[in-house]
């Protein structure tokens, strides 16, 4: 006799005990605190608040811990949480230019005026294992450098190549408020702003893909890195009572603004174009995929011929965002099995015609 | 806020905060409206992954009162893993009362099946959706299948399906089967076996369909004409089991196949769990039944 | 002083909802709609309570001139729904008409685009009296067979405008009519004969 399967209550509950087991690992090593991977998985915390379009360090740190790790699973912690605040209004755009860098470097000018500024970067480290910091060595207090006189000074290079009209105009600000890609659905063709926002969240390694993709001819863009910039900015709100902003506090971005060669077309005169990328804490690699596929989504404007993935908007936006990615090939885990039953008969079905028919032909 | 944050619990009713519930509630209406149409909505992040069924969900938590009785199943089954998951989370997030019972329900969600006992009109039937557009895996642009649906340009379709014909002898899609609904709009009923396409049709019930990850809202209002897309010379038909249920013997409904050894030994059981259960009460027995 | 709003924000919001989509599924059906609503008037607590439960920033509303006529009206709704309200019709998304007898021509609201049929105007109405059986003869999807519908007052030109709204199907303006304590839908999908 058959019994029909139960418990899914059951083996619910226990897999989630389990899984708070096998989270916290062997007792015998000390637990992780949340400050602690703040201050020493920094870049991992920032890339959680960059997928998560929330900047909060503290809760992305904690949604790591809670999520073993799993930089997809901690993002969607942050996610489902950020659903959940009530919205009071948008900040004031940020002025980057006005930022209190960290690093900066531009690759299309030897020097400029603010200078360039290495900073905490692994670009010139010698990928070699560090034992010592396995046998719990301290480093040593970086030194820091004198101040450049005019460190205060640091206008972005594309405004730079702007004064000359070498550089294509940012798009005048037409006062319209952006689209929030998470209270309005997204309708295609969109405008760069929503496509922004949708990569600025976007998986780092799809975005990252996307861009190198156009690196080897898929959408060439002819990139030059103007600037990449590590800094903090002020965050500035506006309350409708007030009618003047004020500062909510400062947050960390990475902002990558490529120059593109242009050859111009018949009613625009050949000059560079702007590839742009922005995202929370430091993250240099997704700033300039991003800036790369930005500029690559804007082909059909610029009257360039679309043939390759990471010019093609509806592919790149329907498929960048990790938990939208993720959940769906997961659900594959699902049971299917009525699907499959349907699916089981007709092929059983179909064999049976198939044989039938080379019986008659023999 | 006082809506937004209660004292015993950091979440709101049936956990969308209320500006969201506006938002899926006046998409509905639309969907009601537009029978078959998929209206676009800003669907949230929700605190399951997306493609687990956040479209259902954010639709049952649109609609659901306190007063409501929720049931949930996936493949028919109401002690699937992913129908707990959502059934708990309603319970917690709402603490709404909920059943296994089909007939007790005031609102029922769904993934991959229609329940087998006949709906009425005090029910409410919430579809879990993946993928809502019928035309998609005939062309994958939005802009297009948008332009489509504008048209009432269903030739894709039907061209699709009459290939299959060709090639086959007969149409060789299972399940997702395409509807067209009030005379209109063509439409993905969701993973349903095409065995439960009849069902749709003039159901008492109203159906309401969500697909979180897609964005899309759509409905089939009661008593409503939902007819699966096929050709004169080859009628629709559904799939027939050559068995009855093995526990409760029952006919005409739609069976999962258990395999039992190694052997190839299988049996056929009710996919509706509840139904095979309620037969079972009332006495009836199959062959592997007791 | 301003009028108090729900007195149970979450659950009066669902309860108004649920018998709007139950009247809108089920045209020719008359739901009952409680509000404990006192709003300023001459708005009606039924359509206090419709807009009270699906208007916000995202919505614009559009009031007839006996609503417009009263501020206390638009500071009512502004203050707890947050729609900003527009004087032209054809740009509302959902619009509030307390003088049934002087509704505009419902060509002069919305109707959807082919792409997006659901970007038409919500039409709100108060009337003084709304029954099941007698008046108008409705078919369509959500009804079982055929369906009656008396309403008074009947906004100028229905039943025939309503004809025409649903000859545009799957554009047209969805109809919410309202009576004390009670709705009922009239979806473009609904054919009207009088």
């Amino acid at each position: 006799m058959y019994v029909a399967v139960k418990g899914g209550e059951a083996a619910i509950d226990n897999a989630h005990r389990l899984l708070a087991e096998v989270r916290r690992g062997d007792p015998a090593v000390p637990d992780l605190s949340v400050a602690q991977i703040r201050e020493q998985m920094a870049l991992l915390v920032d890339r959680v608040m960059a997928e998560g379009s929330l900047n909060d360090p503290d809760l992305a740190a904690l949604a790591l811990k809670q999520a073993r790790g799993d930089v997809v699973e901690a993002v969607f912690l942050v996610r489902a949480f950020r659903t959940t605040l009530p919205r009071f209004g948008a900040s004031e755009p940020l002025d980057t230019g006005r930022m209190t860098l960290r690093r900066r470097i531009s690759a299309t000018f030897k020097d400029l005026p603010g200078g360039q500024v290495l900073g905490p970067t692994f670009d010139y480290t010698h990928r070699l294992v560090d034992f010592a910091l396995a046998a719990d060595g301290e480093t040593e207090p970086a030194a820091e450098a004198a101040p450049r006189e005019d460190a205060a000074l640091t206008p972005r290079v594309t405004d730079l190549l702007g004064r000359d009209g070498l550089i294509e105009p940012s798009p005048p600000d037409d006062g319209a408020p952006p689209g929030d890609i998470t209270r309005e659905p997204v309708d295609f063709p969109c405008d760069r702003a929503t496509r922004l926002q949708a990569l600025a969240r976007g998986d780092e390694g799809f975005i990252l893909a996307l861009g190198y993709s156009t690196q080897r001819g898929y959408g060439r863009t002819h990139p030059f890195v103007g600037e990449v910039r590590v800094g903090t900015v002020a965050v500035e709100f506006v309350p409708e009572e007030l009618g003047f902003p004020v500062p909510l506090g400062t947050v960390q971005v990475t902002e990558c603004q490529m120059v593109n060669q242009f050859h111009g077309s018949r009613s625009v005169p050949p000059q560079f174009t702007r590839g742009y990328g922005l995202v929370f804490g430091q993250g240099e690699r997704k700033a300039m995929a991003m800036a790369l596929v930005d500029r690559a989504l804007r082909a059909a404007e610029l009257g360039e011929p679309l043939a390759s993935p990471a010019q093609d908007q509806e592919f790149v936006l329907a498929h960048c965002d990790s938990l939208q990615a993720t959940g769906f090939v997961e659900h594959l885990k699902l049971p299917h099995y009525v699907d499959f039953q349907a699916e089981l008969e007709l092929v059983r079905r179909m064999r049976a015609g198939f044989e039938d028919r080379r019986e008659a032909a023999e | 806020m006082s809506e937004m944050r209660g004292p015993e619990s950091p979440y709101n009713f049936a956990y969308l905060d209320e500006g969201t519930k506006r938002m899926i509630r006046r998409a509905l209406l639309k969907a009601v409206a537009v029978p078959g149409y998929q209206v676009p909505f800003a669907s949230r992040e929700m605190p399951m992954p997306y493609g687990w069924g956040t479209g259902g969900v954010q639709v049952t938590a649109a609609i659901l009162g306190r007063s409501d009785v929720l049931k949930v199943i996936d493949q028919g089954a109401d002690d699937t893993t992913n129908a707990v998951s959502i059934r708990r989370f309603f319970a917690k997030t709402a603490g709404v009362a909920t059943t296994t019972r089909t007939a007790d329900a005031t609102v029922i969600q769904t993934r991959h099946r229609i329940p087998e006992t006949a709906l009425t009109e005090a029910q409410t039937l919430v579809y879990q959706v993946p993928i809502p557009e019928p035309l998609r895996f005939l062309e994958p642009r939005e802009t297009e299948t948008r332009q489509l649906h504008a048209l009432g340009e269903y030739g894709l379709m039907h061209v699709k399906l009459y290939e299959d014909i060709s090639r086959h002898g007969h149409i060789a899609t299972t399940y997702a089967y395409p509807v067209e609904v009030a005379g209109r709009y063509v439409m993905d009923p969701s993973p349903t076996p095409k065995f439960d396409n009849p069902k749709m049709d003039d159901c008492p019930a109203l159906q309401l369909f969500g697909a979180g990850r897609e964005r899309r809202i759509y409905a089939v209002p009661p008593y409503t004409r939902v007819r699966s897309l096929d050709f004169e010379d080859h009628p629709f038909r559904v799939q027939r089991f050559d068995c009855p249920c093995g526990l409760c013997g029952a006919e005409g409904v739609y069976l999962d196949e258990m395999l039992l050894d190694d052997t190839g030994r299988r049996m056929f059981i009710c996919s509706d769990t509840d139904h095979c259960e309620e037969r079972r009460a009332a006495g009836h027995v199959g062959t592997e039944g007791a | 002083m301003l009028r108090p709003g729900f007195r149970d924000p979450v659950h009066d919001a669902q309860g108004v909802f649920r018998a709007v989509l139950d009247a809108l599924a089920r045209p020719g059906t008359v739901q009952p709609l409680a509000t404990r609503l006192d709003p300023p008037a001459p708005l009606t607590p039924e359509l206090a309570a419709i807009a009270l439960a699906l208007t916000d920033r995202d919505t614009p509303v559009w009031l007839d001139s006996a609503l417009a006529a009263r501020a206390e009206v638009a500071a009512y709704l502004r203050f707890h729904t947050g729609a900003p309200l527009t004087g032209d019709p054809a740009r509302a998304a959902f619009a509030l008409v307390r003088e049934a007898g002087r509704c505009p021509p419902l060509s002069a609201f919305a109707p959807g685009t082919p792409a997006y049929p659901d970007t038409a105007t919500t039409l709100v109405l108060a009337l003084d009296t709304l029954e099941a059986g007698g008046g108008l003869r409705l078919t369509g999807p959500g009804i079982r067979g055929a369906a009656d519908l008396a309403l008074a007052p009947m906004p100028p030109g229905w039943p025939g405008a309503l004809g025409d709204n649903r000859a545009g199907f799957p554009l047209g303006v969805d109809s919410l009519l309202t009576a004390p304590g009670r709705v009922a839908g009239l979806p473009r999908s609904t054919a009207v004969e009088g």
